[in-house]
């Protein structure tokens, strides 16, 4: 199978055509003897994005959404790698789950699916998941992710023994004692009767596990930072030379917790949305590199899980099918930062914190790309998402970067109609 | 002039003018409760049906109470004899009751916003009658008229509230509606009950019970709401009265005209002593009057709007 895109805009390059044979990016070949000639019509193609913090909900929740349809999202979003979070039912524990996960994505064939493996059996704090067997069954990082990995003394075991294994390690941070609420603490949410969620319990949680990082010498990934304090630490932290990383998500840099002061559930997640000094502190993150990656947090939920008192609601939106067009309409599009930087954010560095060997665009690699539309604005609507959930709060913005056109080695994986 | 919306939210959602002419009317609205004949057409042929999650005397009775004295067809639902025992959401409960023709969903909740994520979706007028910790409007409605009857402006009037402010939906609607009247509130309670940013609501946080009662036109204590409290936040009833309650000693530190209020129900010894509950300056009694007052008004409000559509 010969493809070529032609009329392409690449990042950092003047090429303008692409070859695509047997799934991997080629060398020049003739137009004629190629299968399928391909005009994007001078529209940006770029490497397959890269989430590593995704909830697909299967085994056990598939009435949120299923790896058919969170696949189907993901590519539609321009992305081609994806890395599940464990917190499935069953819980992705073990093998089993991980070899049933790879073999139902496979099946599925839009999107790589690397699943995450939790740290604990069962998501608890209490017993180390069997994290090498895991890791040959395909996992490629731990994580209790929606719980925090509760107590100082099993992060330390978790770190110590992943290490072992040359496993990564993400972290939802949470300390629970001081954080039972469903929206960020502060002037809103004691305006409208909701208890909080304070900033002390994610910045706690950081703390410790920069201090453990650093103490025991082992790298520790952050999630969805979403405070300034927090930021500060981990800008600290690695101008030190601890071996910290960290992601955030659309939501932290458009969005605050004012958005939830009429209840609407689709603003609620966790971590939850901060204030004003919160977001700007995530742009300024995002811009001086202390944020290396944007990760959707892709959470789908049905409607009876968010049709509800907000207290009562799920924690969680969607996001995949919406990162790319926030990232490029509010970071990119208004020069806080370069598209090669949000190549990074979104490719390259969470193929190499989580060694997934993605982003390549040089002859053999694996054919991932993803073709946007950065010159039209367009209306985002929660009908048209390919989740199965509607939890967005993004319905009816208007963005820029659509995308047109996914493939996955070499494989049409999506394409606008 | 009317109210512009379909329900009764919250005090946020009020402006000074509706809750002026709400408290006029209110005014009216005592006349009949203390006539001898306990009987209006304003609201003949409608119905309104209380709703109610969680455990309420005075609330619910004066609803109850104010919508019979106006005439309209009255029910009652409380979750445990209803379809919510068996698992039934907010939202079906509430068009259920919807679509049986109510004019007017009187509810009470404890979750915050319950009332506002199902407002949208009814024909009937929702009046919040206590949501979690957000708001109980027409209790700052009757706390108003209370005031209101003894000072005819709310302008630059000191309003001392003490107790549990964290768990209070009473001080959040009387902070707010107080402020778009222009009265000054201060509040005081345990550091451990006084919820992060309060101050942005309008209010001033005191430095001790005494310097939140000083000079004040009025006060009003609060119940410390131990069923909301998910561990303890004082460590003794006898520490609470010590430093915390609303003493004789306490009260005459306000304006020598002040009066006392409370919402109710009263830990009695806890953050009232007795004697300051049935002191001379207390009007304790006198609001629950009030209470069927302003909501008949509330009632009646929502009616004409609904009839003017």
């Amino acid at each position: 199978m010969k493809t070529i895109l032609k009329n392409c805009k690449l990042v950092n390059s003047d090429k303008t055509e692409i070859y695509i044979e047997d799934g991997k990016f080629a060398d020049k070949f003739d137009e004629k003897i190629a299968d399928e000639v391909i005009d994007v019509n001078g529209r940006t193609v770029l490497p397959g994005l890269v989430d590593m913090h995704v909830h697909f909900r299967e085994p056990g929740y598939e009435y949120k959404e299923n790896i058919a349809t969170g696949s189907a999202a993901a590519a539609r979003g321009g992305f081609t790698s994806v890395c599940t979070m464990p917190n499935t039912n069953p819980v992705c524990d073990n093998a089993a789950v991980v070899s049933g996960i790879i073999k139902k994505a496979n099946e599925v064939g839009l999107v790589r699916v690397y699943p995450i493996g939790a740290a604990g059996k069962n998501l608890e704090s209490n017993e180390l998941a069997e994290i090498g067997l895991m890791k040959e069954a395909g996992i490629v990082a731990i994580s209790n992710d929606g719980k925090p990995i509760a107590t100082s003394g099993f992060m330390r075991k978790v770190l110590e023994y992943s290490s072992d294994f040359d496993i990564p390690v993400l972290n939802h941070e949470e300390d629970l004692t001081i954080s039972d609420g469903a929206m960020n603490e502060g002037e809103v949410s004691t305006s409208i009767g909701i208890r909080g969620v304070p900033t002390a319990s994610e910045d706690i949680m950081i703390a410790r596990d920069i201090i453990l990082s650093e103490y025991l010498g082992i790298p520790v990934h952050i999630c969805h930072v979403s405070t300034k304090g927090g930021l500060r630490m981990i800008r600290e932290a690695k101008a030190r030379g601890v071996k910290v990383t960290c992601e955030t998500c659309p939501h932290y840099f458009t969005l605050t917790d004012k958005s939830c002061e009429n209840y609407d559930t689709n603003f609620k997640m966790h971590p939850p949305l901060r204030t004003e000094e919160d977001r700007l502190a995530v742009i300024e993150a995002i811009k001086d590199g202390t944020v290396d990656c944007i990760v959707t947090d892709h959470a789908p939920h049905h409607q009876d899980d968010k049709e509800v008192e907000f207290s009562h609601a799920l924690n969680g939106i969607v996001g995949l099918e919406s990162s790319f067009a926030l990232c490029y309409t509010y970071l990119v599009k208004p020069g806080i930062i370069t598209m090669e930087k949000l190549l990074e954010l979104m490719c390259y560095n969470p193929s190499n914190i989580l060694k997934l060997g993605r982003g390549g665009m040089n002859v053999g690699d694996d054919a991932d790309l993803a073709v946007f539309d950065l010159d039209n604005e367009f209306v985002f609507e929660k009908d048209k998402m390919l989740s199965k959930g509607r939890n967005t709060p993004f319905d009816g913005w208007k963005l820029y970067g659509q995308t047109v056109l996914t493939m996955m080695g070499g494989k049409k994986t999506y394409e606008l109609r | 002039m009317g109210l512009k919306s379909k329900d009764l939210l919250g005090m946020k959602q009020l402006t000074p003018e509706e809750i002026m002419e709400i408290l006029d009317t209110a005014k009216t609205m005592k006349m009949v409760i203390t006539s001898g004949n306990k009987k209006t057409s304003h609201l003949q042929g409608k119905s309104v049906v209380t709703l109610f999650y969680e455990n309420s005397t005075r609330t619910r009775l004066s609803f109850e109470l104010a919508s019979k004295y106006m005439g309209s067809t009255s029910a009652n639902i409380s979750a445990s004899g209803s379809s919510v025992a068996k698992g039934e959401s907010l939202l079906d409960t509430a068009r259920t009751i919807d679509m049986m023709g109510t004019d007017i969903i009187v509810m009470r909740h404890p979750q915050s916003g319950a009332p506002h994520s199902i407002a949208d979706k009814l024909n009937a007028s929702v009046v919040n009658a206590g949501d979690g910790m957000n708001e109980h409007p027409t209790q700052a409605l009757l706390d108003m008229l209370t005031m209101y009857e003894r000072f005819d402006k709310f302008e630059g009037k000191k309003i001392a509230i003490c107790g549990d402010i964290y768990h209070s939906r009473v001080v959040r609607s009387n902070a707010i509606g107080l402020a778009k009247l222009g009265a000054n509130v201060s509040v005081y309670g345990p550091r451990t009950m006084m919820p992060i940013g309060i101050e942005k609501m309008g209010v001033t946080i005191a430095d001790s019970v005494e310097d939140c009662v000083r000079d004040a036109d009025a006060v009003m204590g609060l119940r410390v709401q131990l069923e909301r409290m998910k561990s303890s936040l004082f460590p003794s009833v006898a520490e609470y009265a010590k430093f915390y309650a609303i003493t004789p000693e306490v009260l005459k530190l306000a304006k020598p005209d002040a009066f006392l209020m409370h919402p109710g129900p009263c830990n009695h010894g806890v953050e009232l002593p007795t004697a300051v509950y049935d002191c001379d300056q207390s009007v304790i009694n006198k609001q629950v009057t009030n209470g069927v007052a302003v909501r008949m008004a509330v009632l009646y409000l929502l009616m004409a709007r609904r009839n003017n559509l």
